[in-house]
């Protein structure tokens, strides 16, 4: 069984609800303590005599049930050597509960797993890492905890800096690094640890879009190693690309383990993922800043209604709905679309004049692009939601994979895909005008004329036709 | 944890991931792989504690310095609080250094789960190191403040005998002490926030039951054995005695010290053990 690195058997955890925030007083120790007498002459008498004591205890029992939930619910699963694995879900199914289990920070309440290598986890990049420190400092310190050796770091010392591109702030306080900089360094120390197996929990969004594609490209090198990585993700384009295989998770159990397409598309097609709606309910939670935020995303057909599966031929309308909070700036919604594979297909900008060069009132904003029909090929599209000013460079909210619509094509002989059922690669698939020429002519005169300056006097007859169904498709 | 490290046949580390059980060894040979974590979380602490302080590390004997004056005006001069002969600044700075390192191991130490719980519940690592680097660190404050006890213990003309290669035996034993305590208390920390609460009373007043300011042979003799229970107390006569030369070597009193500080100390390690496996999910 060599080729086995982690091998997970019915792991389950249990938590007290509110047990992660609050911590325990003694008195409540104490005062738990002091009425467990009565609990045991409560278990003695039955539950007839009615005292306060006794109506408290009930009480406190019933919640203590409902009070616990399961984080994990009997997970079972094998992960090979050098098998790169996505972990899905929504929030709260229990994919980090399973990586901090794997990652021996805590225990399970049931079940048993077992690990073949030495394992590096990073659930967060920067644990560790000490503002009045150098930057230098932090990599040691850093590289320390997640357990890499001096000697080692010393070694992959350059290409660590080289990689965060802070060389000449190696030696400030990292108190005094923009953002930006602090989380290139910490991914950068993360990214060289070389430990046989990797878990690792969405920490690829991090940086700008160009730093964010140099991780997505670290962590594939990762995979290509033959090292064993688990990987959690929200970004569907990022697990079908990194990861063949993907396990779904949904309240603590394993929903789907498969390759990653199917179970990316399940996901997709059983609402638990982005769906082609959101909202953000509570504001101050929502993604932007104090002067703008977003509330909600919606992916409409032509009449108004809101998509779960947009045929190709027909336009889409894509709407942001956004809180102007702070006047005087001029906003610009774009959009950023993304195939499964994460390639970036297009951006669109807003170019309505209303606002264009006129800073945005506060109040509720309503922007709607609309692309037409015959443009996306077909598959799950992403869509990344942004609101920028241009002039300075500002981003106020940019949320990847805001959501997310299946284009369908339902091969009718009227979509750009003619009469060919079967697959047709390509990132879009616009439908384009096609002109046609015709010239009848003799064979064997075409033998005899072959040079250039004969060819006026062949006898020609031109038929034109511009009907794309009669058009023959090159595959 | 129960990281059985025994190597499988292609040579790779094996890990075996339980529920929590009661018992647990002590895992010294994983805390011997982690002992570069060690050595950087003391550095990491040194480091910080005097950043953006004007004095610095002068404040590593400014604290002992004000109460070996106070000790010396209140208890030596106006309390003429017998000092075995010896002169009583001295008699009082030579129990404040084992005191001192004593006293800021056991608050910092105890606290230390709670302060860097961001790295127990974001990286594995034995626990143990966290309080073990926080016991640690004081030893840097303490060896400065050594110093100024050469310069003082000439200035006054006293000259240790060989008993000061006894010395960090000692040292060891304030450590030990403070690691004991330390571990205990940390450990509850995480549980019942009770504890922090409760240091600095509990400092004060094991300050007042260790002789820093008094020679024990205030003590009846007859109850000397039993004051050995607060081990500190061997520390400080031990530290007297192997430093100063004058007072008689500490005899029951000391053996009785050292039992109290193994079982408390052993007592804290399986406690800390134990407890250790719902730390990520209660701090």
């Amino acid at each position: 069984m060599s080729d086995i690195a982690i091998n997970v058997e019915g792991l389950s955890k249990q938590y007290r609800i509110g047990e992660r925030e609050s911590y325990k007083a003694l008195r409540d120790v104490i005062s738990d303590a002091a009425s467990a007498p009565f609990r045991r002459l409560r278990s003695v008498f039955g539950n007839g005599s009615a005292t306060n004591g006794n109506g408290h205890e009930i009480r406190n029992s019933q919640s203590e049930i409902r009070n616990s939930f399961w984080a994990l619910d009997d997970v079972s699963f094998e992960v090979k050597r050098g098998e790169v694995v996505g972990i899905i879900g929504r929030n709260g199914a229990g994919k980090s509960t399973l990586l901090k289990i794997l990652s021996r920070i805590t225990k399970p309440t049931k079940g048993h797993a077992t690990i073949h290598g030495r394992v590096g986890s990073l659930l967060e990049v920067g644990t560790g890492f000490h503002p009045e420190l150098t930057g230098r400092e932090n990599i040691y310190l850093n590289a320390a905890i997640l357990g890499m050796r001096k000697a080692e770091v010393a070694r992959k010392f350059d290409e660590i800096v080289a990689f965060a591109e802070v060389d000449k702030f190696i030696d400030t306080p990292v108190k005094r690094y923009s953002s930006g900089m602090y989380v290139r360094l910490a991914f950068a120390v993360a990214a060289h640890m070389d430990t046989e197996i990797l878990l690792v929990d969405e920490v690829l969004a991090v940086g700008d879009a160009r730093f964010q594609r140099k991780c997505f490209d670290k962590m594939h090198d990762v995979g290509e190693q033959g090292r064993t990585v688990i990987f959690i993700s929200h970004s569907m384009p990022s697990v079908m690309r990194l990861c063949p295989r993907t396990i779904l998770m949904d309240n603590g159990r394993v929903l789907r383990d498969d390759l990653s397409y199917r179970v990316v598309n399940a996901y997709l097609g059983s609402g638990l993922g982005t769906s082609t709606a959101r909202e953000w309910v509570n504001l101050t939670k929502a993604p932007g800043n104090d002067i703008a935020r977003l509330s909600a995303v919606r992916v409409r057909g032509e009449d108004g209604e809101i998509l779960d599966a947009a045929d190709i031929r027909k336009p889409i309308g894509v709407e942001i709905e956004y809180e102007v909070l702070k006047e005087g700036h001029v906003l610009v919604p774009n959009l950023h679309f993304y195939n499964e594979e994460g390639v970036c297909l297009f951006i669109s900008i807003d170019l309505n004049e209303s606002w264009r060069q006129t800073p945005r009132t506060a109040g509720r904003h309503l922007s709607t692009a609309w692309i037409p029909g015959n443009l996306f090929a077909e598959g799950t599209v992403f869509v990344g939601v942004a609101l920028s000013t241009i002039n300075p460079t500002t981003v106020h909210f940019f949320e990847r994979d805001a959501v997310a619509f299946q284009v369908i094509d339902s091969v009718e002989g009227d979509s750009a895909r003619g009469d060919w059922a079967e697959h047709l690669p390509g990132v879009v698939r616009p439908m384009f005008r096609w002109t046609e020429d015709f010239y009848q002519e003799d064979v064997s005169s075409r033998v005899q004329f072959s040079s250039s300056d004969e060819k006026d006097s062949v006898a020609r007859q031109k038929v034109s036709s511009s009907k794309l169904e009669e058009s023959p498709t090159t595959v | 944890m129960t990281a059985i490290s025994n190597q499988s046949e292609i040579g790779l580390p094996t890990f075996s991931i339980d529920p929590p059980n009661s018992w647990t060894a002590i895992g010294f040979r994983e805390l011997w792989d982690y002992r570069e974590l060690l050595y950087f979380l003391i550095w990491r602490d040194v480091k910080v504690r005097y950043k953006q302080t004007a004095l610095g590390a002068a404040w590593a004997v400014i604290q002992p310095v004000f109460m070996m004056l106070v000790f010396s005006l209140f208890f030596g001069r106006l309390g003429k609080i017998p000092s075995d002969g010896i002169p009583y600044p001295v008699f009082t700075f030579c129990a404040l250094l084992p005191w001192q390192l004593f006293a800021h191991a056991v608050a910092e130490s105890s606290n230390s789960l709670v302060s860097n719980q961001n790295l127990i519940t974001k990286v594995y690592f034995p626990r143990l190191v966290v309080p073990i680097s926080a016991v640690l660190g004081g030893l840097v404050d303490f060896a400065i403040a050594f110093v100024l006890l050469v310069v003082m213990m000439r200035y006054y003309g006293i000259v240790p005998s060989w008993a000061i290669i006894t010395l960090p035996a000692f040292l060891l034993l304030a450590i030990m002490t403070a690691l004991g305590v330390g571990l205990w208390l940390s450990a509850l920390n995480v549980q019942y926030r009770d504890v922090r609460y409760t240091i600095n009373f509990l400092i004060q007043f094991w300050l007042f039951a260790t002789p820093v300011a008094y020679p024990s042979s205030l003590v009846p003799e007859r109850w000397r054995a039993l004051y050995g229970l607060n081990p500190m107390a061997g520390v400080v006569e031990g530290f007297r005695w192997a430093l100063l030369g004058k007072t008689d070597p500490p005899g029951a009193m000391l053996w009785v010290s050292v039992a109290v500080v193994i079982l408390l100390l052993v007592g804290g390690l399986y406690y800390f053990r134990r407890m250790e496996q719902q730390f990520a999910d209660v701090v």
